[in-house]
């Protein structure tokens, strides 16, 4: 493969690269003009399937696919959600898309707009992101100003309106359905599927709901070609029907021990021990990795002996992890705790379960309350089994919840505790020695007086 | 209920310029609690009461959503600076809680309270999408990158703490 140059993230040192202007100088909207003038919506939809892209916030569901499960010649309205409320524990690739180069999103977000036939376009974006949010509505009124929003967009005869919705601070609004129903101005419950938001989402329309790295690489398809996009990256192996390859640059986050935390274009597929090296500068302070987070807290662990692992969508599943998630890297090194790690994921879930669902409810806020005994020095080693079938028993995967938060919560858990339960057992061993063997149950609650 | 009304011409104005933008007015739900919010540090019950007015919802439903995220304060106003201290995994990993602890301690506050000044709240943070400069905190519109014990005291000090 030749050399790979960075294509998402080439302009974002260019003073004022978050301007039209700077922005245009390197070829920005010649893609979308090209578009508007020369290819159907329908077109433009193959052409995303051709090019393999799969979506970027973390279920890598092939894009074009989705756009293609929209009810044919709707009357509309159709409605686009980019979203924009990264949340992910360790995630910040849309952040600096969007603070640096927001017009190559929005010209993304209008391509997936025309060949979706969306008429309205919601960026829906976190509330911890304000320069995001200036940055973003600086950028759309310059579209505007230019033609490229608002009626009869450069004479296509295709009309978008672009807004910009900011969240309140909850994880659960980047699940798609939950993003739905904040939109409406609900709490971010998320909803039964099916009907899938193609056929029936927000304002009970059809509705697509893409990521904003997502956005940025339709810019680039569409300016370079499915064939670019798909000679970088992992090809589908030809023996398994079911893998829809990985293709495409990718944004790479890496954080936590390291020497240079920070977020990196790479080919889908490089190992996580290319990244901790050749991108993060290496272990912080000469130590070694104990381990580390492959895309996302919710994605489980990687051993140190697993980091020779592809970041790519399949590879991660063979060594037990959820899956590539937001491709975040969060690296853990040798004199960390790993009761301290799972401590903070539990009580991330804790706090971000939307309280829906019973199991994901109750799950995550008694795999907190154990693991806030073990930390405590009161564990016994029955509460590791009791983890565990907390997190064998939540979550889309075993069939007990709605949506996949709790699968989220389940993976740092499995693999923390299955990976590392020797170092749990001494833990709780040399804490709690007089009471770590004890299994009767441990009274829930206090009992209430009653007067 | 105090008959006064809370919200101000200059705020229904801004929150009706969002009607256009949604097919139903419950979609303006939370731009509005964001304006409300914006202005008076917290969203008052009366608030939630007008707001409703607006949005042609029972208040309750508006209740409903505000109670969902713990982003809004109810009963009294945050601090003129509200102050986010990250605590999920990057920022733990370097140092995170050892910050939030120190700067609690100056400030001689919990965590989750203001200073008896009003003049700083102190709350923490899930991710904060910061975590190439962990720890990290977010106060008003600024992110406070690389944080140590000697920036948090210079920032406790610019905000009058």
């Amino acid at each position: 493969m030749p050399e790979f140059q960075p294509v998402l993230l080439a302009n974002i040192d260019k003073p004022d690269s978050h301007t039209r202007k700077v922005y245009e100088a390197s070829g920005g909207y010649s893609a979308l003009k090209q578009i508007l003038k020369e290819k159907t919506p329908t077109e433009v939809i193959d052409l995303v399937k051709a090019s393999g892209l799969r979506g970027r916030g973390g279920a890598g569901f092939p894009c074009g696919l989705k756009w293609s499960f929209l009810p044919k010649n709707h009357p509309g309205p159709i409605y686009m959600c980019v979203n924009a409320d990264e949340s992910e524990p360790a995630t910040f690739n849309n952040r600096i898309l969007m603070e640096q180069d927001p017009h190559q999103v929005i010209e993304g977000s209008i391509i997936s707009c025309y060949a979706t036939q969306a008429s309205t376009a919601y960026i829906y974006l976190r509330i911890e992101y304000p320069t995001c949010y200036r940055r973003l509505e600086a950028a759309i009124a310059e579209c505007y100003a230019a033609g490229y929003l608002g009626k009869n967009i450069l004479g296509s005869g295709f009309s978008l309106d672009i807004y910009v919705h900011r969240g309140a601070a909850a994880y659960i609004c980047g699940e798609e359905t939950g993003l739905i129903e904040s939109l409406e101005g609900k709490r971010a419950w998320p909803r039964i599927k099916p009907p899938f938001p193609a056929v029936e989402g927000v304002f009970r329309k059809p509705t697509v709901v893409n990521n904003i790295e997502t956005m940025a690489c339709v810019t680039h398809i569409a300016a370079r070609g499915a064939e670019w996009f798909k000679s970088i990256g992992v090809p589908a192996d030809p023996n398994n029907p079911r893998d829809a390859g990985s293709y495409g640059p990718k944004l790479y986050c890496i954080s936590g021990h390291v020497n240079k935390p920070g977020c990196y274009e790479a080919p889908l597929g490089i190992t996580c021990r290319q990244l901790i090296d050749e991108f993060g500068g290496g272990v912080w302070k000469g130590r070694k990795a104990k381990a580390a987070v492959p895309g996302g807290i919710s994605m489980g662990l990687l051993t140190e002996a697993e980091l020779d692992t592809p970041l790519d969508f399949s590879s991660l599943g063979k060594v037990g992890c959820l899956g590539l998630g937001t491709a975040a890297v969060t690296v853990i090194d040798e004199t960390t705790s790993m009761i301290d790690f799972l401590h903070n994921t539990c009580r991330f879930f804790a706090h971000e379960s939307c309280g829906q669902c019973t199991p994901c409810r109750e799950g995550t806020h008694w795999s907190l309350s154990m693991m806030e005994r073990i930390k405590a020095g009161k564990g016994r080693l029955k509460d590791l089994d009791l983890l565990l079938e907390i997190g064998d028993t939540i979550g889309i995967i075993p069939g007990t919840t709605i949506c996949g938060l709790s699968d989220g919560a389940a993976w740092p858990i499995k693999n923390a505790i299955r990976k590392f339960r020797q170092e749990f057992e001494d833990y709780i061993k040399e804490t709690n020695p007089t009471g770590y063997t004890v299994t009767e149950a441990v009274p829930a609650l206090v009992p209430l007086t009653v007067h | 209920m105090s008959s006064q009304r809370i919200l101000t011409d200059e705020m229904i104005a801004e929150i009706k310029a969002f009607f256009p933008r949604y097919p139903t007015r419950q979609a303006v739900t939370l731009p509005a609690l964001h304006i409300v919010n914006e202005r008076l540090r917290h969203v008052p019950l009366q608030a939630v009461v007008e707001i409703a007015e607006l949005l042609e919802l029972a208040p309750a439903e508006v209740q409903d959503t505000l109670s969902f995220y713990g982003y809004f304060k109810q009963d009294k106003p945050h601090g003129e600076t509200r102050a986010w201290v990250c605590r999920s995994i990057a920022c733990a990993l370097r140092g995170g809680e050892e910050v939030m602890r120190h700067m609690c301690d100056r400030a001689g506050i919990h965590q989750g309270e203001t200073t008896a000044n009003g003049k700083l709240t102190i709350e923490a943070a899930e991710c904060l999408g910061g975590c190439d400069f962990a720890p990290c905190m977010l106060a008003g519109e600024t992110l406070h990158k690389d944080l140590t014990n000697e920036k948090a005291d210079e920032f406790l000090k610019k905000a009058g703490v």
